[in-house]
């Protein structure tokens, strides 16, 4: 377990300006507005928030760094920022709208030394790897686990545990991992595939797919994860932060409770 | 009115923004500077965590602002310096070693030991001295690799007092500053504070509540 409090954070995953949240990276709707969200998941307790961009479009690219702007105007924890992030100058842009950490995903696992180069100009605390990964079905040697690329559409046949290790090496300072069996399964986050990343990287790991409940988020930072991901429980109003957080609390697992709506805040 | 802006020190790769929003939300305007005469003159001025410590000395450096820097923290003119800018506070760090911080804390940066994960990225508890005005206790969000040691003796370079000997433990003042602690792995330094002049290896600006509560101190200190 780690010596932080577990990070509870809410993902939103924004196209064309607006939040989504599909099943297996299918079936996309809409589900509101970033910034509104962002605000009220702080104001539940939220840790941090993620903003992934899922535009499929140049044009709709080109609507998230107002989307970042908006988000950060709304936001006083830090925000992560995924999608699209292909060359160094695209990084630059989030982080001057408003992003904290970028996290760069497809265009770093085709030319891994994007991430040498975000974390040499930006530093390692800035730098995130978004790594899908999925179960090989024991196919091949390693860890069982491949990298899967363009958004789940693409097996890259590279492990994904191997590619985390290799990251760390590179200088980013945390890996954002997602299940792309489990994502938007409700039947939790793949424990196996955090003990295997937990094992290779010392490196903070953010896990994401699959959460349903807090038990999930308690089985997850049992099995090595740093921060615990989650969408569609949140937007959908089956749990806020604050409830997931007294839930944690409760299974013994350390979080931050105060700024969860009032209480605990500073003198 | 000039005192409602707040000079914010532009290095280079900074999330200027984060501090930028912030400062507006607490009814300030924020202007960017980068050269030396700006940092002398501004009445309050914040200098921002960038990302590796020899990069951004030497972007201070050639941007001239080290003196300027060292002055205002010398005479106890209001400035907040973050995260690694709380570090160029300092003599130096493990990160570049040979590269010369401003000094006007004497203690050096070290990396988190094994065992821990590196970065911290997170949210620790922070708990100050009791004498500390500005620094409150409560939890705030870290994203660092390399800390001061809480036994390291916070003296200020400017101050002609004569050296005390190097603290094993934490005390409640060292050379004039009041610090408050953190623990990741043993005690680090998470803030120090003399007057209006505050160092935070923390991030104010992403630390919610926490965060507004210490920057409306700072603001009116």
């Amino acid at each position: 377990m780690t010596d932080l409090p577990v990070r509870v954070v809410p993902c939103l995953d924004v196209r064309d300006g607006r939040v989504v949240k599909g099943v297996s990276f299918q079936g996309l709707r809409d589900q509101g507005d970033p910034a509104d969200l962002a605000a009220a998941y702080e104001e539940q307790g939220a840790d941090e928030v993620v903003v992934l961009d899922v535009s499929a479009t140049p044009e709709g690219r080109a609507t998230r760094l107002g989307a970042v702007r908006a988000v950060r105007a709304a936001l006083s924890v830090p925000l992560t920022v995924g999608g699209g992030v292909g060359r160094v100058e695209d990084a630059s842009l989030l982080l001057e709208a408003g992003a904290d950490k970028v996290a760069a995903n497809t265009a770093a696992v085709r030319r891994p030394e994007l991430l040498s180069e975000l974390a040499a100009r930006f530093g390692a605390q800035c730098v995130v790897v978004a790594i899908d990964a999925a179960a090989t079905g024991g196919a091949g040697a390693g860890s069982g686990y491949e990298v899967v690329v363009r958004s789940g559409a693409e097996r890259s046949g590279i492990d994904a545990v191997a590619w985390a290790a290799r990251a760390a090496e590179a200088g980013v300072g945390e890996v954002l991992l997602t299940s792309v069996d489990r994502d938007g399964t409700k039947r939790g986050y793949d424990l196996e595939l955090l003990r295997r990343m937990r094992a290779a990287v010392s490196v903070p790991i953010v896990a994401s797919g699959g959460a349903d409940s807090p038990q999930h988020m308690a089985e997850a930072a049992r099995a090595g994860a740093d921060a615990v991901l989650a969408a569609s429980i949140f937007h959908q109003g089956q749990w806020t932060v604050a409830g997931v957080k007294e839930a944690l609390h409760g299974m013994g697992v350390r979080v931050r409770r105060e700024g969860t709506g009032g209480s605990g805040e500073a003198p | 009115m000039r005192t409602s802006v707040v000079a914010v020190v532009r290095t280079g790769t900074a999330n200027l923004a984060s501090v930028e929003t912030a400062l507006r939300r607490l009814g300030r305007l924020v202007e960017f500077v980068a050269d030396g005469d700006a940092v002398a003159r501004a009445d309050r001025l914040v200098l921002p965590g960038v990302g590796a410590f020899a990069a951004a000395r030497e972007a201070i450096a050639a941007q001239g602002l080290a003196d300027a820097l060292r002055e205002r923290i010398g005479e106890g003119r209001p400035t907040l310096a973050i995260c690694l800018g709380m570090q160029l506070m300092a003599r130096g760090s493990e990160e570049a070693p040979g590269v010369p911080g401003i000094g006007a804390l004497d203690a050096v940066a070290t990396k988190f030991g094994s065992g821990r994960r590196v970065p911290q990225m997170g949210w620790n508890r922070v708990v100050p001295s009791d004498r500390c005005r500005i620094v409150p206790e409560g939890f705030a969000y870290f994203a660092n690799s390399y800390r001061l040691p809480a036994g390291a003796r916070a003296e200020a370079a400017a101050a002609c007092a004569p050296s005390a000997p190097a603290a094993p433990s934490p005390e409640p003042s060292v050379g004039g500053w009041l610090p408050a602690w953190s623990e990741y792995g043993g005690p680090f330094l998470a803030a120090v504070e003399r007057g209006a002049v505050v160092g935070c290896q923390f991030h104010p600006e992403l630390s919610g509540a926490y965060g507004r509560a210490l920057l409306s101190r700072w603001l009116a200190a």
